[in-house]
């Protein structure tokens, strides 16, 4: 890989990671809670994927019809069951209750599935690329990641300007105690967002896993790229996470093209980086918020 | 004010009580006895209660981070990870007696943890805990990449050439025994000095709600980045041991030295023993040793419980075992508050 193709091959990675981190900016916006296992729904995803096209012979792009409708009702009995608790007992909580839950979805995927790498098959699209020039390739299928995260993005932004979902969704996020005040009912709200997170994470998932192998522990992994997508971002639009995602993508594969093995590592120096600069700059912790709200000035 | 005012209640500042008086007598006692372990204990329960010390080690210093300054770190195997392999560096390379590295990497680990905590103490709640975990992850792949044969790569090193130059295996049991124990005494005695001081009591406002702490002067960063050098270098101090008790260990991986399991550890030994309590990690660490000891160790199903149990009492038992003792009973046994009693008139 020359620079150029790792540059394009990085910002069509960055798509993978702005669908990963979508969900997750979509929680911390709504709720205020970082859900660490995050990734490890997504790795469940993936999984679920891989059983289905296993037993019925289908492709992984139609084992969505059945993936991410499970995932909404994942997301939503994981918010009355487990979040919803937590989210009352203070701020803490629901991180020790999220991280108990990526330790026992980790080790239940390897009692499941063993420890051994599993993939996707992305079908025929895998084979085909955009020549550009020798020695620069752009595989279809990464331009369809991509496109997915975008029209995601897109939709998600749609929903929360235009419709009453959307609205009512804003509003508990600026103020749930208000938005009650005024008939929305918060904890539906908050069990909706989580559905649709969750949904996110578990399409995020099912691409990671045609793009690349994915074993028991993965998730731990998606969940810090989705995280540093975040930050990187910024302000925690929606654009930003894409924004976030693509420098995340090209960090690594930039990184990767040095020695293979920085992969990982050049990311998270970005993101380190990117996070000291916001504190010398005095962009605070308190600052660190995500607002998918754009208030309107009336 | 009314003129009938009723004469204020007279109220004294207690902190010891004789229950208190008479159990850290007792434990202070228990460690003596237990000092004698080498020469009292068959080799087995030497080895058990190494894998004690080194737990209670790494519960005390997750509450102190977790219980008094509000920070939930994913990443404190960065420093578990960097006490061993320090250690084995200095004792490898160098050719330093291996107790003394131990020693100086769980200093670096405390010199470690300054820069770190300018990184993240700026942080709340879920982004500090991902980027504690980056930073550790960072860590590990970082002596992954290592190619001093001293390190060894991703494929691991291991310490039993320099401890078996300079000792016979039996010694080296003894010697571990008496530094885990050590370890631990003198990081619980630091801790409850350091919270009955003034800085203690900053620390106990920063834990019951940080923005009126601060609201009244409390000088939160800096109570928080004291607690954060004490646990970087008390878990270092804790990998160095754990390197000594198991010889070799690998960097990448949840079961590694840098692996997440050990944050799953002592998230479980915390919350079962009860989040900012003093005495709490430590019946959180002799629980997760009884379920070693007597439920499965290791694999799949130990941490499926772990992480299990961990959830149910976050959110059935918040205040963990010992936190309910105390809320029903109102018994301290290691005194690191103060409490006002009513002198006289109604109790």
């Amino acid at each position: 890989m020359t620079w150029v193709s790792a540059i394009v091959h990085g910002i069509l990675l960055g798509g993978v990671y702005a669908l990963l981190a979508s969900g997750l900016a979509l929680m911390f916006g709504v709720m205020r809670i970082i859900n660490l296992a995050h990734g490890s729904l997504a790795l469940v995803g993936a999984y679920m994927s891989f059983l289905i096209t296993e037993h019925l012979g289908i492709s992984p792009y139609l084992s969505l019809a059945i993936v991410l409708p499970g995932a909404l009702i994942v997301g939503y009995a994981l918010q009355r069951t487990v979040l919803e608790r937590s989210l009352r007992a203070g701020p803490l909580v629901p991180l020790l209750t999220t991280f108990g839950l990526l330790i026992v979805i980790a080790n239940l995927l390897q009692y499941f599935f063993s420890p051994d790498v599993h993939s996707l098959d992305e079908g025929s699209i895998g084979l085909k690329a955009i020549s550009v020039s020798n020695e620069l390739a752009i595989p279809w299928f990464d331009v369809l990641t991509f496109g997915v995260a975008v029209v995601v993005l897109v939709g998600l932004q749609l929903v929360l300007r235009y419709t009453q979902v959307g609205r009512e969704l804003r509003a508990t996020a600026e103020d749930a105690d208000t938005a009650e005040l005024v008939g929305i009912n918060a904890r539906a709200v908050y069990a909706r967002a989580t559905a649709v997170a969750v949904a996110t994470a578990a399409l995020a998932g099912v691409f990671y896993g045609m793009r690349s192998g994915f074993d028991p522990n993965a998730g731990a992994s998606e969940l810090l790229y989705a995280f540093e997508a975040v930050v990187i971002g910024g302000m925690g639009s929606l654009w930003g996470t894409l924004v976030g995602g693509v420098v995340l993508g090209v960090a690594q594969l930039v990184g990767a093209q040095i020695n293979n093995e920085y992969f990982a590592l050049s990311g998270h120096l970005v993101f380190l980086v990117v996070l000291v600069a916001r504190t010398a700059l005095g962009v605070r912790g308190v600052g660190f918020r995500i607002r998918f709200v754009r208030r309107s000035v009336a | 004010m009314s003129e009938h005012a009723v004469a204020a209640p007279a109220f004294r500042v207690e902190r010891w009580t004789w229950v208190s008086v008479a159990f850290t007598g007792g434990l202070t006692g228990l460690v003596a006895l237990l000092a004698l372990g080498p020469v009292l204990l068959s080799e087995n329960s030497q080895n058990n209660l190494i894998q004690l010390y080194f737990l209670v080690t790494l519960a005390v210093m997750w509450n102190a981070l977790a219980g008094y300054g509000g920070l939930v770190s994913v990443g404190q195997q960065g420093f578990i990870g960097i006490g061993a392999y320090g250690a084995v560096f200095f004792s490898l390379q160098h050719s330093l007696n291996p107790y003394l590295s131990m020693l100086i990497a769980t200093l670096i680990g405390g010199v470690v943890a300054i820069p770190v905590a300018l990184v993240v103490l700026w942080l709340r709640s879920g982004a500090f805990a991902i980027a504690t975990w980056v930073i550790a992850e960072s860590f590990a792949i970082l002596v992954s990449l290592d190619p001093n044969p001293a390190i060894g790569g991703g494929t691991g090193t291991s310490a039993i050439l320099p401890f078996n130059l300079r000792y016979t295996p039996e010694q080296r049991l003894h010697y571990t025994y008496w530094a885990a124990l050590g370890t631990v005494a003198v990081l619980l005695v630091l801790l409850f000095a350091l919270l009955r001081s003034r800085v203690g009591g900053s620390l106990q406002a920063i834990r019951d709600d940080e923005d009126a702490a601060a609201s009244v002067g409390v000088r939160v960063l800096l109570g928080k980045g004291i607690l954060f050098v004490i646990a970087g270098a008390g878990c270092a101090a804790a990998g160095a041991i754990i390197l000594a008790w198991q010889l070799s260990i690998l960097p990448l991986g949840p079961d590694s030295i840098f692996g997440i399991n050990w944050t799953a550890k002592m998230i479980f030994m915390v919350l079962v023993g009860g989040i900012g309590t003093f005495e709490g990690p430590i019946i959180g660490a002799i629980a997760l040793y009884v379920l070693q000891t007597y439920g499965p160790n290791g694999g799949v199903w130990y941490f499926v419980l772990l992480g299990g149990i961990a959830i149910g009492f976050a959110l059935l038992l918040p205040r963990g075992i010992w936190g309910t003792i105390q809320e029903r009973f109102d018994v301290r046994l290691l005194p690191v508050g103060y409490r006002l009693r009513q002198i006289g008139g109604a109790r």
